[in-house]
């Protein structure tokens, strides 16, 4: 498919890093899945669905600085939506959101609040004014929260909050935040043998975004990041890459 | 699974059936192309390497149209010294590992042989068709064609294929050039010049406003490249173009392919090697055919 065109309607500020842009196309999407943002005459970069016809971007450099400065009536392209997405499923789940990682996890939060599910979330960020999302998750279910700078909630990273829970009482884990943020979640849900009923969604540097050009693969596996993920179990990525180094555009290898 | 009527002999590489996968499609990392091996191809080709490493063209680099891919990666490549790693874990994957390689001049091609002893042969990148300094104004002048190929096949010692662009006027010209220098082989097609346009906007979709189109819509001017250089020249001609069903694969070899290679295929069906292998094999059985019947059978029918 080539790009449609996507009006922005509204843009929401969310923190001091973090905008919410909504437009006037919902595609038709499960959450985790994302777009292909293309954002005309300087890149197109891959972006979560953080709402049926949203996406939350943080500023990190030129392109997601021209999406988060753009206003209502301004246009882009939209490719997607892309990828495997998350499996609903559990009866009492722990959603667990590092930064911007919250933005495919709040459409989950919801649907799965709709099915009834008990969840409890974990929402971290480096210091309070970061946190992102707190008040539409608190809505889904009962939301904790830790800041590196301990300004809210714990003080401390995220995974000393999860051992205040017995996580044996949960039967899925949903996981989304920076890489060594997932990494230490992935090896506390497998020191508690839990890593195969839990979900990650990885972040790796996309070219095309639909499988072809094989620049988001990741080791030993082979598996295509944009295709067969960016959803993946936690069995899957316990002998992976997964904090231990990436691929830049080039294809180096980058440790973390 | 191996099957002794699709296994075939191919420039002194021992291949277990004649599907390949083409260059620049999941061929970045090892592990990738050893996924591609356990999905059933009878050999790999690896995204084209070069000297130094290279970011590629800006995003947009790739989207579908409803005829085929249009792309412009940019040859983004992390230079050969970073790839004798994912090289090395290529190889596990069993079947023979062809590294794709691009550059500017006979002595670079001459350092990436060099530098990169794994391969079980070389692929010389002399066509694509949207990267400024290399590429298709290399492989669009039959001197430098020839030079490029001589170069390499004294430098390596293992075989070297020659990847051809559609995008000239005479490809047999080309096709020849590259066999006066010694190919092993030579590789129809590579992408045809492309562009899209948003209509919304009016700006072209691709970050490198151009691109190279690939799949189903390509496949009718591979079947004739092929077939012209088919019955111009004596080495194995390798096809390319299009490929995702076993009757697109059967139509390439009685072109005159020897073996075909599959790209743009993947995006739809991962499953494409071993579904084109599996029906390929019974297409053979049921006719009571082997493989050489059918290679260049285009020719012979019409000879008679
Ligand atoms: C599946 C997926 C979903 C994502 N969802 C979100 C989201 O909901 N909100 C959000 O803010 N960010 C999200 N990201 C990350 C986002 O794509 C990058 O932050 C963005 O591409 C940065 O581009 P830039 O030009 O602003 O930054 P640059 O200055 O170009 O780069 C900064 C960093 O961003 C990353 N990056 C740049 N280009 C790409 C690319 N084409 N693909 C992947 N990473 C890239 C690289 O790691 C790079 O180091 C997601 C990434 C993926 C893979
Ligand atoms: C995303 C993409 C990247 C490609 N990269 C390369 C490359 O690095 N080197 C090369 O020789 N050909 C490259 N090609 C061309 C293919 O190898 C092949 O010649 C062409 O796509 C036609 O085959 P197909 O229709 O089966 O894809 C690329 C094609 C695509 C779609
Ligand atoms: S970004 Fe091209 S295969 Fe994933």
């Amino acid at each position: 498919m080539i790009p449609v065109n996507a009006i922005i309607k509204e843009v929401i500020k969310e923190t001091p890093t973090i905008s919410t842009l909504k437009f006037d196309i919902k595609p038709d999407a499960i959450p985790g899945q994302f777009v292909m943002v293309w954002i005309r005459g300087v890149d197109e970069i891959p972006m979560a669905l953080s709402h049926p016809n949203g996406i939350t971007v943080q500023n990190v450099g030129d392109a997601s600085e021209t999406l988060s400065n753009m206003e209502p009536g301004d246009s882009i392209g939209l490719r997607g939506p892309f990828g495997n997405g998350f499996e609903l499923s559990g009866q009492r789940i722990m959603i667990i959101a590092g930064g911007v990682g919250a933005a495919p996890l709040l459409p989950l939060a919801h649907q799965l609040r709709l099915k009834g599910t008990k969840i409890s979330i974990l929402l971290g960020a480096k210091t309070s004014k970061e946190l992102l999302f707190e008040e539409q998750f608190s809505r889904s279910g009962e939301i904790n929260v830790a800041t590196d700078d301990g300004s809210k909630g714990y003080h401390g990273v995220i995974t000393g909050l999860m051992d205040t829970y017995d996580l044996n009482s949960f039967d899925m884990f949903y996981v989304c935040g920076p890489e060594m943020m997932m990494r230490a979640v992935l090896d506390m849900l497998h020191t508690n043998s839990l890593e195969s009923i839990s979900q990650f969604s990885l972040h790796r540097y996309f070219k095309c975004g639909i499988g072809v050009c094989g620049s988001c693969t990741i080791d030993p596996s082979g598996l295509r990041v944009c295709k067969d993920g960016p959803v993946f179990c936690g069995n899957i990525l316990l002998n992976s890459e997964l904090g231990k180094y990436h691929r830049d555009v080039t294809g180096k290898k980058i440790m973390f | 699974m191996t099957y002794p009527e699709l296994s075939i002999e191919l420039t002194g590489l021992e291949m277990n059936n004649p599907t390949i996968l083409a260059a620049g499609i999941l061929g970045t990392t090892g592990a990738s192309l050893k996924r591609i091996a356990s999905a059933g191809a009878g050999a790999v080709v690896t995204k084209s390497i070069g000297a130094i490493p290279e970011q590629g063209h800006p995003n947009p680099s790739l989207v579908a149209l409803e005829c085929g891919l249009l792309n412009a990666m940019g040859l983004p490549n992390p230079s050969y010294k970073e790839f004798n790693d994912e090289l090395m874990t290529a190889k596990e994957g069993d079947i023979p590992v062809i590294v794709s390689i691009f550059g500017s001049c006979c002595e670079e091609f001459c350092e990436i042989i060099e530098g990169l002893e794994g391969a079980d042969a070389f692929e010389l990148n002399l066509s694509c068709p949207h990267s400024q300094q290399y590429g298709a104004a290399v492989g669009t002048d039959p001197v430098l064609v020839e030079k490029i190929t001589r170069a390499a096949k004294t430098t390596a010692s293992v075989p070297i294929w020659v990847k051809l662009t559609p995008n000239v006027t005479d490809i047999v010209t080309i096709g020849e050039a590259a066999s006066r220098g010694g190919a092993d082989a030579v590789v129809a097609i590579n992408t045809i010049r492309g562009m899209a346009i948003d209509i919304y906007s009016g700006y072209p979709i691709l970050g490198n406003l151009y691109g190279g189109l690939s799949g189903a819509a390509i496949r009718p001017v591979a079947v004739k490249c092929i077939h012209d250089l088919y019955r111009a020249l004596d080495i194995p001609v390798i096809g390319v173009g299009g490929v995702s069903r076993w009757q697109d694969a059967v139509e390439m070899m009685m072109a005159g392919a020897s073996a075909v290679q599959i790209g743009s295929a993947i995006y739809d069906n991962f499953t494409v090697f071993s579904e084109i292998n599996e029906a390929f094999l019974t297409y053979l059985i049921s006719r009571d055919l082997i493989i050489d019947d059918i290679i260049g059978l285009a020719h012979r029918r019409v000879e008679q």
